[in-house]
C-alpha cells in the first residue's frame, strides 16, 4: 500500500456552469449557473479535507466533478496525476474504481428493490476483475463485516434496515472497490445523534486501516472540525478560505468563515449570553448572478469599494497563516471570545 | 367526563394558577394494522410565561406526536389519547368541546413546523394566507386583513414586504418561508408558540438569523415558547427548561444549566457525551450502542436498559418512575444518583 502523505488529488482551477435555458422546443441559452467556479486544492493519501459552506454553493456539484458524474465546463481533477475530467472509456473505467461516494441520504439513496448483497456487489458487475462471480457473496459477507453489520443479513433489504444502518450499507458499497478516495457528501446529516458518533467512529477506523483519502461534505461544522485535517469554506461556487482545522476554526480570517463559524451553536449554555455571533443579513445571491468583485461584498459588513472591481485571491495574507480570498484579511476568533 | 367550557379560562393575559401550560402525564396510541403503537406513554413537562423549554430527542421518540396532542390537530381515530390531561391555565384542553378548542388553537396556542413549504398553501399568495387569520378569527375585511400581514412580514423581516404580499410560497427561500410561516403563528399574539424543528432543514446562517427572530418576539410579548429539536446545540443556546424524549416517554426535566453540567439520566449522558468536542480530537466519539427501540416491541422494564451502559438486574424488570431528584427536576432512571456522580455503571 501506498504510503501516508503521498498527493492522491490535484484539483485545478475547476468549473462547473449549468445552461440556463430559456424555451420549450426551441432551447435558447440565456446564462449558466455557476456552481462551481474556479476551485483549486490537494488532497493526499490518508487525510481528510472538510468541504463546508450554505446550501448551493456548490458543494455537492464539486463532489459530483470529482467522481466524473459531471462533466466539468473546464479545470482538471488529477488522481495519481492523471485527468479523470478528460479519461474515457475503460480509462475512465479503471480510474474510477479509484474514487467512490458516500451519500447523503440512507433512505433513498438504497435500491429498496435489490437485497443488501446486490446492492454492495453492484460495482463489482461493472468491474468484474475485483471479484471473480465465484467470490463475489464472500467479498460483500467481508464488507458487511468491516461496516459492522451481521454478514448473514446478506439476503435482507434496505428497509429491514435503521437509517444508520443504511448508512453502513453505503459505505460498505463505497469501499467494495478498493478506492483510494471517499467522496463523503453530508453521511451523517440524515442520522439522530446517537447514530451519528457510531458512523463518524466507523469512517474514521476505516481510513486508517485502508489509509483511505476523505473529501468529507457536512453542514454540522464540529463534526467537520472532529473528523477533518483540512478544511475549505465555500461561498457560491468559490473556496473562500482553507486551511488546517485550527487555522479555519481558531484564526478564521475570511468575513463569511468568521459569521459562519459565530452562527454554530455551542452546545454548552454557561457564557452564551456574551457569545459574539455574526447574524448575516439575507439569503446568498443567486450563482446564475454573483455580485462583480468579491462575491460576499452584498452581505459583508467590511466592503469597501475595491471589493467589487477587484475579485480577491485565495492567496495567504498578510498576518494571517493560510489562505483566503479577502482583500481585508484579518484573523479573527470568533468562537472563543468571550 | 363533563365537557368544560371556555369560560372557565382565563381572559387573555389573565393569569390561572400555576403554569401556562402544563402537559400531565400524556398517552397517545395509534391503532395500525401491525398494532398498537404506543407513540407517547408518559410526557410531563410544564412552560412558563416568557420561558423556552425544549423538548429534545431522536426521530420517532414521540416530540411531534405530543406537540399535535396540545394543539388538538391528532387524527381521532387511528390516535387516541387513553390518559393524561393538557392543562392550559389550569383548564384541561383535552376535556374542551371541539368549538372550545377551536377558539385556543392558533389564536393562543400556535404552532409553526419544520418544513413551511408543505405546511403552506401554493396556490395562495402569502398575503391571503397571513390575512386568513385576521379575516377568519377577528372578522377584518381583506384589506385591512392585507395591511396587517405587511405589517407581520415587515415584523419578521421580510425584505420589501409589501411588494411580496402577493407572491406565492415557491417564490420564496426556505428561510423566508419559515419567517412567513411564524408571521402566521404569531399573527393573533398567541400565549405559547410551539416550534417543531423550526430551522432543521435550513442552514447554520439561516437557523441563526430565525432563532434571533424568534427570541425578539418571545421578549416583546412573552409568549411561552416549545422548541422541538434534536440539536443540543441550539437547546444551549435559547432554553431555559430541557424535556428529554425517549421512545414516547420523558426521562429527565431540568433546567438548561442544571442537564450540562451534570445529567442524571444515562441517555441525556450519552447524548452530551457523543458531541465532538475539539479537545477530543484523534479519539473515538463516545457512541451510545445499539438503536433506539421499535415501539411495537419495547423492551421489558427500562426501555434504555439494551443500550444503557449503568443498568442493573431491577431495570430489565421494573419501569423507573419519572423521580423528583429535587427542585423541579426528575429523572426515569432507578440510578440517577450514580448518573449524577459520574460513577461509570
Ligand atoms: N398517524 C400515525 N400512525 C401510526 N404511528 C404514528 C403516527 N404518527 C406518528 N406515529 C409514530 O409515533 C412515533 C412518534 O412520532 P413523532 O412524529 O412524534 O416523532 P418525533 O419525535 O417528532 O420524531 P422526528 O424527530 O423524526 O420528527 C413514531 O414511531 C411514529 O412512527
Ligand atoms: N443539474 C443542475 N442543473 C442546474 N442547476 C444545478 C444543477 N445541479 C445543481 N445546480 C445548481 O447549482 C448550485 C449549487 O448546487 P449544489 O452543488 O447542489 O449545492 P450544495 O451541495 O452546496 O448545496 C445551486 O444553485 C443549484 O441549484
Ligand atoms: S473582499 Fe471585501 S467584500 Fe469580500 S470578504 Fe473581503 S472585505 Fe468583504
Ligand atoms: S433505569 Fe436502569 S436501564 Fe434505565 S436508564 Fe436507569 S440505569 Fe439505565
Ligand atoms: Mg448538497
Ligand atoms: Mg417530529
Amino acid at each position: 500500500m501506498a504510503t501516508k502523505g503521498e498527493r492522491i488529488l490535484e484539483v485545478r482551477d475547476l468549473v462547473k456552469h449549468f445552461p440556463l435555458t430559456q424555451g420549450i422546443v426551441m432551447k435558447r441559452q440565456i446564462g449558466a449557473i455557476k456552481a462551481v467556479d474556479g476551485v483549486s486544492f490537494d488532497l493526499d493519501r490518508g487525510e481528510t479535507l472538510g468541504i463546508v459552506g450554505e446550501s448551493g454553493c456548490g458543494k455537492s456539484t464539486l463532489a459530483k466533478v470529482l467522481m466524473a458524474l459531471e462533466r466539468p465546463t473546464s479545470g482538471s481533477v488529477m488522481i495519481n496525476g492523471k485527468d479523470i475530467a478528460k479519461a474515457r472509456g475503460a480509462e475512465l473505467k479503471r480510474m474510477r474504481r479509484n474514487i467512490q461516494m458516500v451519500m447523503q441520504d440512507p433512505y433513498t439513496s438504497l435500491n429498496p428493490r435489490m437485497t443488501v448483497g446486490d446492492i454492495i456487489g453492484e460495482p463489482y458487475d461493472i468491474h468484474t476483475e475485483v471479484a471473480p462471480k465465484g467470490d463475489r457473496a464472500r467479498k460483500v459477507q467481508e464488507l458487511l463485516e468491516v461496516v459492522g453489520l451481521n454478514p448473514d443479513h446478506i439476503n435482507r433489504y434496505p428497509h429491514q434496515f435503521s437509517g444508520g444502518q443504511r448508512q453502513r450499507i453505503g459505505i460498505a458499497r463505497g469501499l467494495a472497490l478498493q478506492p483510494e478516495v471517499i467522496v463523503c457528501d453530508e453521511p451523517v446529516s440524515a442520522l439522530d445523534v446517537s447514530i451519528q458518533a457510531q458512523v463518524i467512529n466507523l469512517l474514521e477506523r476505516l481510513q486508517n486501516e485502508f489509509n483511505l483519502a476523505y473529501i468529507f461534505i457536512a453542514h454540522d461544522l464540529s463534526v467537520v472540525r472532529h473528523i477533518s485535517d483540512r478544511v475549505a469554506v465555500m461561498y457560491l461556487g468559490k473556496v473562500v478560505e482553507i486551511g488546517n482545522d485550527v487555522d479555519i476554526y481558531d484564526k478564521p480570517a475570511h468575513p463569511y468563515a468568521q459569521a459562519l463559524l459565530s452562527a454554530v451553536p455551542v452546545p454548552d449554555p454557561e457564557g452564551r449570553e456574551q457569545r459574539e455571533r455574526i447574524i448575516l443579513q439575507g439569503d446568498p445571491p443567486s450563482p446564475a448572478n454573483p455580485p462583480s468583485g468579491c462575491r460576499f461584498r452584498t452581505r459583508c459588513w467590511k466592503a469597501q469599494e475595491i471589493c467589487a472591481t477587484e475579485e480577491p485571491l485565495l492567496q495567504i495574507r498578510p498576518g494571517t497563516t493560510h489562505e483566503s480570498a479577502c482583500h481585508f484579511a484579518e484573523t479573527h476568533d470568533v468562537v472563543h471570545v468571550n | 367526563m363533563s365537557k368544560t367550557s371556555l369560560d372557565e379560562l382565563p381572559a387573555e393575559g389573565g393569569r390561572g394558577n400555576g403554569p401556562l401550560l402544563d402537559v400531565d402525564n400524556l398517552h397517545v396510541e395509534f391503532a395500525t394494522r401491525a398494532g398498537v403503537v404506543r407513540a407517547v406513554n408518559g410526557v410531563s413537562y410544564s412552560l412558563n410565561p416568557g420561558e423556552t423549554v425544549a423538548v429534545l430527542g431522536e426521530s420517532g421518540s414521540g416530540k411531534s406526536v405530543t406537540a399535535q396532542a396540545i394543539m388538538g390537530i391528532l387524527d381521532v381515530p387511528p390516535a387516541r389519547i387513553p390518559q393524561g390531561e393538557v392543562r392550559f391555565h389550569g383548564t384541561d384542553l383535552l376535556k374542551l368541546s371541539e368549538e372550545a378548542r377551536t377558539q385556543v388553537r392558533g389564536q393562543r396556542i400556535a404552532m409553526i413546523f419544520q418544513d413551511a413549504l408543505s405546511a403552506l398553501n401554493p396556490v395562495f399568495t402569502v398575503g391571503w394566507q397571513i390575512s386568513e387569520m385576521f379575516r377568519v378569527h377577528r372578522g377584518m375585511s381583506k384589506r385591512d386583513g392585507m395591511k396587517k400581514a405587511v405589517e407581520l412580514m415587515d415584523k419578521v423581516r421580510i425584505p420589501a414586504a409589501k411588494q411580496r404580499v402577493n407572491d406565492y410560497p415557491h417564490q420564496f427561500s426556505g428561510g423566508m418561508r419559515q419567517r412567513i410561516m411564524i408571521a402566521m403563528a404569531i399573527a393573533l399574539d398567541p400565549e405559547v408558540l410551539i416550534a417543531d424543528e423550526p430551522t432543521t432543514a435550513l442552514d447554520v446562517t439561516v437557523q441563526a438569523q430565525i432563532m434571533e427572530l424568534l427570541a425578539e418576539l418571545q421578549r416583546e410579548s412573552n409568549m411561552g415558547m416549545i422548541l422541538i429539536t434534536h440539536d443540543l446545540g441550539v437547546v444551549a443556546d435559547v432554553a431555559d427548561k430541557i424535556a428529554v424524549m425517549y421512545a414516547g416517554r420523558i426521562v429527565e426535566n431540568a433546567s438548561v444549566h442544571d442537564i450540562y453540567k451534570a445529567p442524571a439520566h444515562p441517555y441525556t449522558k450519552g447524548l452530551l457525551e457523543s458531541i465532538p468536542r475539539v479537545d477530543l480530537k484523534g479519539h473515538e466519539l463516545y457512541a451510545i450502542k445499539g438503536l433506539p427501540p421499535n415501539l411495537l416491541d419495547m423492551p421489558t422494564g427500562c426501555a434504555f436498559h439494551p443500550r444503557c451502559p449503568y443498568r442493573q438486574d431491577d431495570c430489565v424488570t421494573d419501569a423507573p418512575p419519572l423521580y423528583e431528584i429535587g427542585g423541579t427536576r426528575n429523572s426515569a432512571c432507578h440510578y440517577w444518583r450514580e448518573v449524577l456522580d459520574g460513577d461509570q455503571g
